[in-house]
């Protein structure tokens, strides 16, 4: 090709590719520079997965074609695609939770890891070079999701890399620790890298991106420059009808406590866990708390306590409390039987069972809703109860009948909650409800969480986005090294004020945050 | 030319029943050809292995004597392998019940009553409950691995049942061959029909093929075996008792393979020697894939499994053919079966465009 213009590092043109049922990508073209940051945004089911997945070789598209550097290539699988120099995270991770850090990314790099020691102190340089604190001997399976995801970003870093996709990476960052990644992301564009940033964080993609490439129902419904957009503008080409998106809700008092925890310490038997500490926490009905933090300080300890999976034995039973009555020694279903409603962190595998229908992952904790009878199960009402949510909560799903594994992450996060809601709790604890969600699905979510508070139930938000805490939860509170800050009414704190929390310093009043931002300094 | 596989994204509901049929159109080549190579005519090798056998009611119901102890095999280990509990241990529980069935059929030699039968039926199923009791036991409380323990517990039986059969229930009046007393009439298991072998075992088979289709398809108790068996973190979530499924399903696999080998001493042979089972146990696991764990599937695997010895019987006798053809064909059949079961989740597709891999290696480069 003798081509007088300086190549595209990467050139798509009319990329389609059919699932059994829908048409994922129509026609896609899209053309990243060198050195480009170029955000990809669009609602989930918009075809953003279908067309990473096909850049990055681990599906074929149906018809189209791809230009890397200027030449036709077949993107075979994603060996490939990192021969030419193309990595990927992914939303969900891929790692290997038996393994070790260093391992997990050795595996990546085939022969050219070189010998472990030589590796370890590699990774320690990249790691450190571009601010991502890792330890290379560490078992991923002790490490939480943000951690999970800076061994994806660093295993793609160690190889010589010309185009980084990113898919939601900042969604389990702080502030600050976003911050941080954009200046590694901006030096690695400046030394000539391209960077394909997916978030659904309209100020991110506009703090960082050069330009941006909008899909909706599979097309690409728009190009433009995020610097010179509003958020409104963009997410009106990313759902089409952008009025409802931004609720702000008013904030409730709520009721009598039904929640308690009450000096509530918890020794860690993993050596890399967090041990909670004197935890104290009320959650009255009809409130929402929200509980801040990054990701490894306790949160996944307090969940399972909280859920019921790590029972405590039963001289420490009143430590948690439903409306008075000790619960800390019972198992999750019991508690369920009290008023308990629970979505975890991770959906699949967790909250959801992947290959399981969704009528099955409806009965899966809702079989106390009347769905069995005499042991056998009623197939009728758990149809029936899967398909009320599925429509009640706008689910996008062929049927019940599809396996929950072919939904998009938000979707899936609609269902669980869904379910999870219509068992009409007394309490729902949710772990970070609107992680991977899309703007559409995160409202409604937001919106199906305040209605459920209006309802007079209790519930508690433990999440990363403190934005989406302040905005939804009635008090908030910070958890570090397994310690939780003191609870106060978020309509008097501040962003500034909760993050220190988050960094540990609960000493500080959050009331008069001037004061003690001074102070700080 | 260079043929690749490519994930489907999801699972191709006509390869999930067209490949036990590729799986026995492969086996059913390779051997011809096998046939072919040992100088016998394929055609007519495959018709005295696989037709002959069944060409009148004796034959019929000689199968039927052979799939009984296999189908109640696997249809208890169906129910562990839903919940990922690989219990590789049948063909030991089905011993032990073996053992246990005959030590109490000798306590009742002189009982008339039916009541004898019940209690050496309970005593055979209770045995091999136990026996896969053990591999539950040590799995739930020192977390040792089920295959690893049900495998040696395999060899403990064997050697078990051969101490006693030389042993304490040998028979005193038998010419000190290693074979118990006859049992009583009253604790046999009684006789379908006129002529064959063919006894009442097989309504006990079809009642445990009921029974387990409820457990897995309806019931709840099932929901949660096949939870525990896919997500191990979302049963913990909602609070399914990961130890006492534990328990549950190896002790139904163990009952289910002690009623086998209670019904084989009580049923066709009616004594206790050494040789209770041609491997039964191990067929199962087999069979239990063959059929995809479904009661159905595992019903007519256990058929065609049954027909495998037979047959190879059979040709032992008209073509003298060595026994060892039984195991080749069941060893083909799974082998060619995982095979094809890939095709399930994964396109085979043809490359012939060499050119390509060349320009991308210039890509590379």
């Amino acid at each position: 090709m003798s081509s007088s213009t300086p190549a595209a590092r990467l050139q798509l043109s009319a990329i389609s590719k059919r699932y059994p049922g829908c048409l994922a990508n129509d026609r896609i073209d899209l053309s990243i520079a060198a050195g480009e940051i170029r955000a990809l945004l669009g609602e989930n089911g918009a075809g953003k997965s279908t067309l990473m997945k096909i850049i990055y070789g681990v599906t074929q598209p149906d018809s189209g074609e791809l230009r890397w550097q200027g030449r036709a290539v077949t993107m075979r699988d994603p060996a490939m695609a990192r021969g030419l120099g193309i990595g990927m995270v992914f939303q969900h991770f891929s790692l290997f939770e038996t393994l070790t850090v260093a391992q997990n990314i050795a595996l990546a790099l085939g022969a050219r890891a070189g010998s472990p020691k030589r590796l370890e102190a590699q990774i320690r340089e990249v790691a450190q070079r571009y601010g991502m604190a890792l330890e290379p001997g560490r078992l991923v399976h002790s490490l939480s999701i943000g951690e999970r995801q800076r061994v994806e970003i660093v295993r793609c870093l160690m190889q010589d890399i010309r185009l980084l996709i990113l898919d939601e990476p900042t969604s389990v960052l702080t502030p600050q620790e976003a911050d941080e990644l954009f200046v590694t992301l901006r030096r690695l564009a400046a030394e000539g890298c391209s960077i394909l940033f997916i978030s659904h964080k309209l100020g991110e993609v506009r703090a960082l991106c050069h330009s941006a490439t909008v899909l909706r129902g599979g097309r690409v419904s728009g190009h433009c420059l995020p610097a010179a957009c509003s958020d409104l503008e963009l997410a009106r080409l990313m759902v089409g009808d952008a009025e409802s998106l931004h609720g702000s809700y008013p904030k409730a008092s709520g009721g009598a406590e039904f929640l308690q925890v009450d000096r509530l310490s918890w020794a860690n038997a993993d050596p890399f866990g967090t041990a909670l500490r004197g935890i104290e926490l009320s959650v009255r009905s009809g409130e929402i708390v929200g509980i801040a933090g990054v990701a490894g300080n306790g949160q996944d300890e307090l969940l399972a306590l909280l859920s019921g999976e790590q029972p405590l034995p039963r001289k420490e039973a009143a430590s948690i409390r439903f409306a008075g009555r000790p619960v800390a020694h019972l198992r999750p279903d019991a508690r369920r039987k009290l008023g308990l409603a629970f979505v975890p962190a991770e959906r699949l595998g967790h909250g959801a069972v992947p290959d399981l229908s969704l009528s099955d992952n409806a009965l899966l904790s809702a079989f106390g809703q009347g769905l069995v009878s005499h042991g056998l199960i009623q197939r009728g009402k758990v149809r029936a109860f899967a398909e009320e949510i599925i429509r009640r909560f706008a689910v996008k799903a062929p049927d019940a009948e599809t396996p929950a594994r072919s939904l998009s992450g938000g979707n899936l996060q609609k269902f669980i909650l869904g379910r999870e809601i219509l068992q009409q709790p007394r309490l729902l604890v949710a772990a970070h409800p609107t992680w991977g969600v899309d703007v559409g699905a995160a409202a409604a979510i937001h919106r199906a969480l305040i209605a459920l508070r209006d309802a007079g139930a209790a519930i508690l938000v433990i999440s990363e986005d403190l934005d989406e805490l302040l905005q939804i939860s009635d008090r908030v509170a910070a958890l570090c090294g397994g310690r939780l800050s003191p609870l106060v009414a978020s309509a008097q704190t501040s962003p500034a004020a909760v993050g220190r929390w988050m960094a540990g310093q609960f000493a500080a009043t959050p009331m008069n945050t001037p004061a003690v931002a001074a102070a700080q300094s | 030319m260079l043929l690749s596989l490519e994930p489907r994204g999801q699972q191709s509901r006509a390869m999930l029943w067209l490949s036990p049929l590729l799986a026995a159109l492969l086996t059913l080549a390779s051997g011809s050809l096998l046939f072919a190579l040992l100088g016998h005519d394929p055609l007519d090798t495959l018709h005295t292995l696989l037709v002959a056998p069944l060409a009148d009611w004796y034959g019929v119901s000689e199968l039927l004597v052979k799939a009984l102890p296999i189908l109640l095999c696997a249809l208890g280990l169906a129910v562990a392998y839903q919940a990922r509990i690989w219990n590789i241990g049948a063909e030991g529980q089905l011993l032990l019940g073996a053992l246990a069935g005959s030590a109490m059929a000798l306590q009742l030699l002189d009982w008339d009553s039916r009541w004898a039968l019940l209690w050496v039926v309970a005593a055979g199923t209770a045995a091999g409950a136990a026996w896969a009791g053990l591999s539950a036991w040590l799995r739930t409380v020192f977390n040792a691995n089920e295959i690893l323990t049900s495998i040696m517990l395999n060899y403990i039986a064997l050697n078990l049942l051969l101490f006693f059969v030389h042993g304490p229930l040998k028979d005193p009046a038998g010419f000190n061959f290693p074979e118990s007393a006859m049992f009583g009439d009253a604790s046999r298991l009684p006789l379908l029909g006129d002529d064959g072998r063919l006894h009442a075992g097989l309504y006990l088979a079809l009642l445990t093929l009921a029974a387990v289709w409820v457990l897995l398809h309806r019931s709840f108790l099932g929901f949660q075996i096949k939870v525990l068996g896919l997500d191990r973190r979302a049963a913990g979530f909602v609070g399914f008792r990961e130890k006492r499924l534990v328990w549950f399903a190896l002790l139904l696999s163990g009952a289910l393979a002690g009623l086998a080998g209670v019904g084989e001493v009580a049923g066709p042979i009616g004594q206790l020697v050494p040789q209770v089972s041609p491997g039964y146990g191990y067929a199962a696991i087999t069979v239990a894939f063959l059929g995809r764990l479904n009661p159905l599937g595992i019903l007519a695997a256990s058929l065609l499994m049954a027909l495998l010895y037979l047959g190879g019987e059979h040709a032992q006798m008209a073509m003298n053919l060595p026994q060892a053809i039984t195991q080749l064909f069941q060893g083909l059949m799974l082998f060619f079966l995982l095979a094809c079961d890939v095709l399930i989740l994964y396109r085979p597709r043809l490359q012939l465009n060499w050119g390509r891999r060349s320009a991308l290696k210039q890509v590379v480069a």
